[in-house]
């Protein structure tokens, strides 16, 4: 199977992004009434590219083979002057990963909005937006041109700032995505400076290209042969440019403000674009041109970077979670952290780690957007957790796919996917030779990550109701469900190909084969970071049983930790004040300046123009008054003069033909005279 | 050929003169349908391809030998773009017009008489008819703010008409001194004896009286003539008078200015001003950086301080083709770099060619708001359009992201191409540009924001969607914003060439 | 005296009558006459530089006086048909009455 269909790969990859975009553009031109029609073109078009990008990771598992897997391919695009610029799409086990998982959770994300969005008004546009992104999803994924992932990134966006603003009528919505298409785009220039910079450099952007791609040996060593400003190499300073790009798509710190203002999005864009795929399209790119980053002696800048951002960014994102009261806030605070994990394998080396977090997270943070979405669905589109609890019983099934999710996220032993990949993260934390900060970070980060998550588990599932206004939850359809529970599947499922045992998955996106390990636990302290793995799990959910037990039922008391954290609360609660920050800092005095220069435009350069037009009008004027006086009094009165004799002068003529004929005869006897005598 | 497409508008213009007893209405729709010739003429020009020396078709008559004056057009693939740009605008905006039922005969005819004397700027290989072309554009754009502009109409069209003409006088100064000093006037020699480097040596024996050295005079004549282009493009600080004439211009006539009499400017700067003062560059370079990246982030900040919707998007013509300047910098810093300089080039053409096509779609959009709403168009007037007028919101939100540089719209390859030639040759001032397209996103977006998006503002809610007719005008500029994003090699086909042939005369 | 002598001087006055004729008379048909005498005057002169000068078997003189009557009659005709038109148009045959090209 695999072989009969490599022959056709380049143009299969193609058509795996392509469909729905295809199909983006044909739900564009039907009217918002036959909305159940896009919908299906939308899903048959995601099906299809499914079914291929399931058809061509297959063509990766190529066993027993040293060589990784790799196929590329390139074409001119544009050319300009003399140079051509190239684009193609790349199938390695990296991007085979990204595009089986995107294609795979997006289906049963649609599906479910098929249920969840039933009533919408402008159910149709909401397939149309969500086939564009998917579309444009799997273009950053297969692309092997640093441009042409550029060009999907900011499509993508696109697709972000129409789905985030869906409920465009609502002026928060309006606002959060305007917030999320300028913060991203801030990285996003950085990135389109990194990217110029690494052209200009190397004379291409195809990642691979036979020896001559921007990945490979040759660029690579012209990248860290080059010094610039401060004494850092091109390929650092391209690398930490390309980072402030992934670090707006991903969220990381300072850049993630946007990111939870982005559920007010409908909750299935959230679970797709905004925990399970976009956002880790920052990961992703930092994976994927990891050669760069890692170009150099030992621990590079640019690591060394991506592991503290990512740092800090979990631990930030996490303590910020802990103090939130929105169903989907939390979930969005707990993806930065995430995200940050991410980051931090990225640094410390670890990019088998980072991936398979990738898409453990993908699953497990997509089921629980999709069962948040569940929960509020039932509850009439309550999400203050604080009105919620007991819902366990109402919402059975929603509770135990959630419940599945939770355990992944918080990194329950064993059987969750989430607990392997996180495992691997802070093993590779471990032994960076960097420093032991970042692993320091990842470490409290995955402790509130449990607390967090049992706090939200318990407020919202055990315990007595609070629900005001929510007398009777509903249990949500079949439509809903059953995506869940296949997203679930897949969280725990996944859990097997990534042990220490059997590290099938980082193997393959390392182009290795996979042997069975048995004595993994031996090696450098393993049994050690099991053992604490283990331990931070329990401290966590233990101290958020022990805090939120019983709550009190009243919807409006206070939460039991703010009262003992007192002003840390508070400063938890507004995200550490960054939204504030950068309305000071930033947006306030942005706005100034362009009043500024606003005034400097009307109050200097207008009237330099006026004043020179003053200038200009009071020399005509002089000029047309000496002009008046001047010239024309000169030549007026010649030509009247002239006139006035003229007048005198005409008497002669008399009109009376003798009288010609006397003068005619007087001037022949004067000339007869003259010629006679002189 | 290139006679006859030159001299059609004026012929249709003329008819419109005689036609005596024309109504509104019939004067404005033969001026539509008159204007599509040019648009044929051209279509043929660029399916005929060029010569071996990159000529599609050329014209010329020695009008004045003894002055060594001749009216010379000569059409390469350069010129062409800004042919069809010119031909396809021209056309738009006679078509809106008389959708908006805004046209007259004498308001036809005066477009006409404007798109030929554009038609000869860009092809003109002579100052002289450069020149008089140049200069005649501002008559029938004067009139045409003064006559059908709003209330502010006659101070805005007056600043208009001195500014500019201020600058075209000074770039007259300058090329008659190379008249004097040099002896032509004509493009191609010029060029031809500055690659050689003799252009200073002339003027020095020239002017051997004077106390001035080659190199300062050279200078002089080169910031003359640099300022006359400023103006037209126009460069900050020259750009005062845009503000004004573009808001107060009947929205169409706006579209002409920015669409196409801006890019004049640039058009100069590139193909004039580049090829035949290579020898002062080495001076001018970090002061037309510096300008340039003034004009890229001034005119995106001032942009973010307007009210008004044809305020903002003046500045945001400002920005856009501070780019373009931004690229002409590069090329002038461009120390042999041929690789950086050719995507320079190339970007700023493209660039210019674009956003003539990209303000089109969307003071076509401010037009309609401006139908719809009885004239106002202030930001905070509208709100929730979106849920009202979808197709309009939805044309004009795409022609505003191909605006903001969106991939896979038209405005993004021009930027890609100026800011990867920038950054090649003046990496600071690349790296400071890029706040350029970060405000212009801010402040785009904001316009969605407060146009499109929030509650549905007060009166908005009997608003019909775009008519079969306003589709039908939106669609071609809508493709054109798409395809050569998609597909940027449909226009850069006819640039390399001749980018490579202009680089030929700036080998240091 | 000799008989040219003769004949100039008889020519000479009728030429000065003619153009005496021409000036001072305001009737158009008397001055219509002075320019017959004049004319014959001329004709006289022609007859007479024939006759007393060299011989010319050619009838040089006899041919242009010839000539000159038949143009003599002709502008007659032609100055009569005019002088009726005018007639016709200002009701007097004085010339003076007919002034439209002055000054």
């Amino acid at each position: 199977m695999a072989e009969a269909l490599q022959p056709h790969l380049p143009t299969l990859l193609w058509a795996i992004p392509l469909l729905p975009l295809l199909a983006a553009t044909a739900v564009a031109f039907l009217p918002d009434a036959r909305g159940r029609i896009a919908s299906k073109l939308a899903i048959g078009a995601l099906g299809v590219s499914c079914v291929l990008a399931l058809l061509a990771t297959a063509c990766t598992l190529t066993p027993g083979v040293d060589k990784p897997f790799r196929l590329t391919t390139s074409a001119t695009w544009f050319t300009f002057g003399e140079s051509a610029l190239k684009v193609g799409v790349l199938l390695d086990p990296m991007s085979a990963a990204m595009i089986a998982m995107v294609t795979f959770v997006a289906l049963w994300i649609f599906i479910y909005s098929t249920g969840y969005m039933a009533d919408e008004k402008r159910f149709g546009r909401f397939f149309g937006f969500l086939s564009l992104f998917c579309g444009a999803m799997l273009m950053v994924v297969l692309a092997n041109s640093l441009l042409l992932l550029f060009i999907a990134w900011e499509l993508v966006g696109l697709a972000s700032y129409l789905l985030i603003g869906f409920y465009f009528e609502k002026p928060s919505a309006a606002a959060a995505a305007q917030k999320a298409f300028i913060t991203t785009r801030v990285g996003d220039m950085a990135f389109f400076l990194g990217m110029i910079w690494l052209y200009r450099q190397t004379g291409t952007l195809l990642f691979y290209d036979g020896g001559n791609g921007l990945l490979e040996s040759a660029a690579l060593a012209s990248l860290a042969g080059t010094t610039t400003l401060g004494g850092l190499t091109v390929s650092a300073a391209a690398a930490l440019l390309l980072l402030v790009g992934a670090m707006g798509k991903s969220g990381q710190v300072p850049l993630h403000t946007w990111l939870p203002d982005a559920m007010e999005g409908p909750t299935p864009v959230s679970a797709l674009i905004h925990a399970a795929t976009m956002v880790a399209a920052g990961v992703f790119m930092v994976a994927r041109v990891h050669p760069i980053f890692a170009n150099g002696d030992g621990v590079t800048t640019a690591l060394t970077a991506t592991a503290w951002i990512g740092g800090i960014t979990a631990l930030y994102a996490a303590c910020v979670a802990v103090a939130q009261y929105d169903f989907k806030r939390i979930l969005a605070y707990s993806t930065v952290s995430q995200l940050g994990f991410m980051m931090v394998a990225l640094g410390t080396g670890g990019v088998g780690a980072a991936m398979f977090h990738l898409i453990a997270h993908a699953f497990f943070k997509a089921l629980l957007f999709l069962s948040a979405g569940s929960v509020i669905h039932g509850c009439h589109g309550e999400q203050d957790i604080r009105k919620m609890g007991g819902l366990s019983k109402p919402l059975r099934r929603t509770f135990l796919a959630y419940s599945i999710g939770m355990m992944a996220l918080a990194g329950f032993p064993f059987l969750f996917s989430g607990f392997w990949s996180k495992e691997a993260i802070l093993h590779s934390a471990e032994i960076w030779p960097g420093g032991k900060g970042p692993f320091a970070l990842a470490v409290a980060a995955a402790l509130l990550t449990a607390f967090y998550m049992t706090r939200q588990a318990l407020l919202v599932f055990f315990g007595k109701p609070r629900r005001p206004g929510v007398e009777h939850p509903h249990e949500s359809p079949g439509v809903i469900l059953v995506p869940l529970y296949v997203l679930a599947a897949g969280a725990v499922l996944l859990s097997l190909i990534a042990t220490p045992f059997w590290p099938w998955f980082e193997k393959w996106i390392d182009g290795e084969a996979a042997r069975f390990h048995g004595g993994a636990f031996g090696e450098h302290g393993a049994i050690g970071l099991l053992i604490l793995s283990l331990a931070l799990v329990t401290v966590g959910v233990g101290a958020g049983w022990a805090v939120y037990r019983r709550v009190s039922d009243d919807s409006g008391a206070p939460d039991p930790l703010s009262g003992k954290l007192g002003p840390l609360w508070r400063l938890l609660e507004n995200a550490m004040g960054f939204d504030a920050l950068y309305q000071k800092a930033i947006i306030g005095p942005l706005a100034m300046l362009a009043s500024l220069i606003d005034a400097i435009e009307r109050g200097i350069l207008v009237p330099v123009m006026a004043a020179g037009e003053t200038v200009l009008k009071a020399f005509g004027r002089l000029t047309g008054a000496s002009d008046e006086r001047g010239l024309n009094a000169g030549f007026d009165g010649a030509c009247s003069g002239l006139k006035r004799r003229a007048a005198g002068a005409s008497g002669a003529q008399t009109g009376r033909i003798q009288s010609y004929l006397r003068t005619i005869g007087l001037g022949v006897a004067v000339l007869l005279v003259l010629y006679l005598w002189l | 050929m290139l006679l006859t497409l030159i001299l059609a508008p004026l012929a249709g213009a003329a008819l419109l003169a005689a036609w005596r007893g024309a109504g509104d209405r019939a004067a404005g729709r033969f001026a539509a349908w008159w204007s599509l010739i040019p648009i044929v003429l051209v279509a043929l020009l660029g399916f005929r391809g060029a010569n071996p020396g990159g000529a599609m078709a050329a014209w010329s008559l020695d009008w004045i030998p003894d002055a060594g004056i001749a009216l010379t057009f000569v059409v390469d693939g350069t010129s062409w773009l800004f042919l069809l740009l010119t031909s396809l605008v021209t056309t738009f905006v006679l078509a809106i017009s008389l959708q908006k039922g805004l046209t007259s005969r004498s308001y036809a005819a005066l477009i006409l008489v404007m798109e030929t004397m554009l038609l000869g700027v860009f092809t003109a290989r002579h100052f002289i008819p450069f020149f008089l072309c140049w200069e005649m554009t501002l008559i029938p754009a004067y009139l045409l703010i003064r006559l059908w502009g709003g209330p502010n109409a006659p101070r805005a069209a007056r600043r208009f008409f001195i500014v500019t003409l201020g600058g075209g006088v000074c770039m007259l100064l300058g090329f008659l001194a190379l008249q004097i000093g040099v002896g032509t006037m004509d493009f191609g020699q010029l060029a031809e004896m500055a690659s050689k480097g003799d252009l200073t040596k002339t003027l020095a024996t020239a002017f051997a009286g004077t106390a001035l050295t080659g190199p300062t005079l050279l200078l002089f004549v080169a910031i003359a003539v640099l300022l006359g282009l400023a103006v037209k493009i126009p460069i900050v600080p020259f750009h005062a008078w845009l503000p004004d004439a573009y808001a107060e211009a009947p929205t169409p006539i706006t579209i002409l200015l920015t669409g196409l009499l801006s890019k004049m400017g640039v058009y100069g700067l590139l193909r004039v001003f580049l090829p035949i003062f290579p020898e002062t560059f080495a001076v001018l370079a970090p002061w037309l950086a510096a300008l340039a990246v003034a004009t890229v982030l001034l005119g995106a900040l001032a942009a973010l301080a307007q009210k008004d919707l044809k305020r903002i998007l003046a500045y945001s013509s400002v920005n856009h083709l501070g780019y373009c300047v931004l690229a002409a910098a590069a090329v002038v810093a461009s120390q042999g770099d041929r690789e950086s300089a050719s995507s320079a080039i190339s970007g700023a053409f493209l660039q210019a060619f674009n956003h003539g096509i990209i303000a089109s779609a969307m003071f076509f959009g401010i037009a309609i708001l401006e139908s719809r709403s009885g004239g106002r168009r202030g930001l905070d007037d509208f709100g929730g359009l979106r849920a009202r007028v979808p197709v309009l919101c939805g044309l004009m939100g795409l022609a505003i992201f191909a605006s903001l540089g969106l991939p896979g719209l038209s405005g993004f390859i021009g930027e890609f191409l100026v800011f990867n030639g920038t950054f090649g040759l003046l990496p600071w001032a690349a790296a400071v540009s890029v706040l350029g397209l970060l405000f212009t996103a801010v402040f785009l977006l904001r316009l969605i924001r407060k146009v499109f998006h929030g509650p549905l503002g007060e009166g908005l809610s009997t608003w019909p969607d775009l008519s079969t007719a306003e589709r039908w005008l939106f669609a071609p500029v809508i493709a054109l914003i798409v395809i050569p994003g998609l597909w940027p090699q449909v226009l850069l086909r006819f640039l390399n060439a001749d980018t490579l042939r202009l680089l030929d005369f700036l080998k240091p | 005296m000799n008989p040219l002598a003769v004949l100039l001087t008889l020519s000479s006055v009728l030429f000065a009558l003619g153009l005496f004729a021409v000036l001072t008379r305001r009737n158009t048909i008397l001055v219509l006459v002075g320019i017959e005498l004049m004319l014959n005057a001329a004709n006289l002169n022609f007859i007479g530089f024939w006759r007393y000068g060299p011989p010319d078997p050619q009838l040089t003189g006899p041919m242009f006086v010839l000539f000159g009557i038949a143009i003599a009659a002709a502008e007659a005709a032609v100055g009569l048909a005019i002088i009726l038109m005018v007639f016709r148009h200002t009701r007097s045959t004085d010339l003076n009455a007919s002034n439209s090209l002055h000054g």
